[in-house]
């Protein structure tokens, strides 16, 4: 099926990069960025994710079917997240009756 | 002796022989069998804790055993019957064995895999049941923080980590179905021409690959914060403890279609044989199965009603859980359409199926009572809940599995059960089964709330009433375990196809050659097709 391989130049440079987000995440730590510290650190984490799907997984040459498990698993994290936000979220947004 | 005199047809069972021929086996079906004898002990051990928990129960006071250990007691009969026994029982022995013979194959996808997850399941089983030796777990099979993290005294961590483990026996023999299912179909077997057994299992395998890697997550993150002191669950060290229900429910509520979808594949197989017709809208039967599996990731805040859940999320779940009931009641309804102008015979899997179709009815239909918010605030967490599920798992789940194994019983082993005792032990089930649990309806219905051993004398007639049908069902259980064992030797001698079924299964001798097949079968008609089965029996006399 992956007739296509990467040269050994792509994962050498996609491994580079892995390691300079890491070190970013890692300094970005230090800075006080408030709530942002969490957004960037998750948005670092996305992109690594990414890296490592695309290229070491070898998604990037893969069959329909594969990026479609792919996007299926990533649907049901979205749909545990989402589905858990609706009760956080609205804790309290309407209330209890006899309370 | 005609038998003796005639040369021994090789097949799975003689092909090789030896306690390594076993172990190391990667034939699915040696594997199934391997399943069947590990989930049975677990079955009579999650048992043994029932009968406990029920002697206890036959009066109001706490004379039996201490609050600590009836505490501990249906923790372990939760903790046995659904992750050791329900969760494998029919996927990976009726599943294994059948659903590579069914789409043609020689075998799984991944053999080595296979017997893996066995024996993942037996080391997980181990922990637990060493858990369960050194002095047990007492926080419900549910594991709810902060409880479990930060104040029970029990094993909790041995028992964790061995459904932790189990958990990972899920995952791959899911995994090991959807592969085999994509790539191992015979030429000619289309997905649309696949028995419905083989969708009911797709859609349960979709589930065990999405959804048991949160339970492991949940697990490990108990762990973390019991072993470690992490903050994730406990109040006291920053945590939201109605996380862990999120988290614990988007598992397990789709785990009980992991237990339910696999004994409704079976059902289809059973109802379309016995009344020799195609199963009434085989298309929607089939993706009802997938509907189930996806709705039903959609739904698990109904377990939380009261749990603090806001109420805007409880009226989502609350909605969303109807919709699983339109797929479960387009399959009741189609089983039954089935029936009609069929040609039916009352064997006993078919007794089975029709227990199924009536106390799975019972079951989902309570089912929806409890998904209605008003309600389940005056019922939530008391017998009631304890008859719903049972209901679908043991009248539903069980019947459909016992149902699937005198149904192939002839196929696996090669022998014919005993119809006569198998007739008197499903009715037997089906009575001890309603008695046992109609009453705790009732009992949940007049405020009895689950997992306490001291209650007021006014529920004591209809305790009594639910221990002696326990007593009733137990036999009923330990009936087929004889008969079985003895058909083993001196069971009638079963022929390739003993009810005219159509499945590609029986086309194969009775029990299977080592490879399952002697030619690979080519599939030119849709499943159901009796036109076919009938000339074939024609021809051979
Ligand atoms: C027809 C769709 C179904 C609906 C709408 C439904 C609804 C519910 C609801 C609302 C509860 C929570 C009750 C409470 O704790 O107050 C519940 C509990 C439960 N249901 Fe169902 N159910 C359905 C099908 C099933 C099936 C198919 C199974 C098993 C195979 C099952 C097994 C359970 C179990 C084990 C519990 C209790 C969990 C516990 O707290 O220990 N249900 N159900
Ligand atoms: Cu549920």
């Amino acid at each position: 099926m992956s007739e296509h391989i990467d040269s050994v130049k792509t994962y050498v440079l996609v491994f580079a990069a892995l390691i300079c987000a890491t070190l970013a995440t890692t300094a970005v730590a230090f800075v006080d960025l408030g709530p942002f510290s969490v957004v960037v650190a998750l948005a670092i984490a996305v992109c690594k994710m990414l890296l490592v799907a695309l290229f070491f997984m070898h998604v990037r040459h893969s069959t329909k079917l594969t990026r479609l498990v792919l996007l299926g698993a990533l649907m049901w994290l979205g749909i545990l997240i989402l589905m858990t936000l609706t009760d956080f979220s609205t804790r309290g947004a309407l209330g209890v009756p006899g309370r | 002796m005609i038998t003796a005199a005639v040369q021994e047809r090789e097949h799975y069972l003689n092909a090789s022989y030896g306690i390594k021929s076993w172990l190391l086996t990667k034939d699915h079906k040696r594997i199934g069998l391997l399943y069947l004898a590990t989930i049975t002990l677990f079955f009579f051990l999650g048992g043994a804790f029932a009968t406990l928990i029920r002697i206890e129960l036959l009066t109001p006071q706490g004379d039996l055993v201490s609050s600590e250990t009836y505490n501990k007691l249906f923790t372990m009969h939760g903790v046995t019957m659904i992750f050791f026994f329900l969760i494998p029982s029919i996927p990976a022995t009726l599943g294994n064995f059948f659903l590579p013979m069914m789409i043609g194959a020689r075998d799984l996808a991944f053999p080595r895999l296979n017997l893996l997850s066995w024996y993942l399941l037996v080391v997980g089983g181990l922990f637990s049941l060493f858990a369960m030796l050194a002095g047990g777990v007492d926080t419900g099979w549910t594991f709810y923080t902060p409880y479990s993290t930060s104040y029970s005294n029990t094993w909790v961590i041995a028992t964790a980590v061995g459904i932790f483990i189990a958990g990972f026996s899920s995952i791959l023999t899911g995994l090991n179905f959807i592969v085999t299912i994509h790539r191992m179909r015979a030429p000619g077997m289309t997905w649309f021409r696949m028995p419905l057994f083989v969708w009911a299992h797709y859609a349960t395998s979709l589930i065990q690959v999405l959804g048991t890697p949160v339970l492991a997550v949940t697990l490990l993150l108990v762990l973390c914060e019991r072993l470690f002191h992490i903050g994730i669950f406990d109040p006291a060290l920053g945590g939201d403890p109605v996380l862990f229900q999120h988290l614990f429910w988007f598992y397990s509520h789709p785990a009980v279609y992991i237990m339910i979808l696999p004994a409704m594949g079976v059902v289809s197989e059973i109802i379309s044989t016995f009344s020799r017709k195609p199963i009434f809208g085989y298309g929607f039967v089939a993706f009802s199965s997938v509907s189930i599996a996806v709705l039903g990731f959609l739904v698990w805040g109904h377990h939380m009603f009261v749990s603090t859940q806001s109420v805007y999320a409880g009226m989502v779940f609350s909605f969303l859980s109807y919709f699983v009931a339109i797929p479960s009641a387009i399959k009741v309804f189609n089983w039954t359409a089935t029936l009609y102008k069929g040609s039916i015979s009352f064997a006993t899997p078919m007794l089975y199926a029709f227990g199924f179709i009536g106390l799975f009815t019972m079951g989902g239909l309570t089912g929806l009572f409890l998904a209605c918010l008003g309600i389940d605030v005056h019922v939530t967490d008391t017998y009631f809940v304890v008859a719903h599920f049972h209901y679908i798992m043991v009248g539903g789940a069980i019947m459909g599995f016992l149902g699937g194994l005198h149904f192939w019983w002839p196929k696996m082993t090669g022998r014919m059960y005993p119809e006569g005792w198998a007739k008197l032990s499903a009715l037997t089930i089906f009575l001890g089964f309603n008695l046992t649990f109609f009453p705790q309806f009732i009992l949940g219905y007049l405020g009895m709330p689950r997992r306490y051993h001291v209650y007021p004398e006014e529920f004591q007639v209809l305790h009594v009433l639910s221990t002696a049908g326990a007593s009733v069902l137990a036999v009923g259980y330990m009936i087929p375990m004889i008969y079985l064992i003895w058909s083993l030797r001196y069971g009638q001698i079963a022929v390739a196809n003993p009810w005219g079924a159509t499945g590609l299964e029986w086309k194969t001798a009775s029990p299977p050659p080592l490879h399952n097949f002697d030619e690979t079968p080519i599939v030119t008609h849709e499943a159901y097709d009796y036109t076919t089965v009938m000339e074939e029996v024609i021809e051979v006399g």
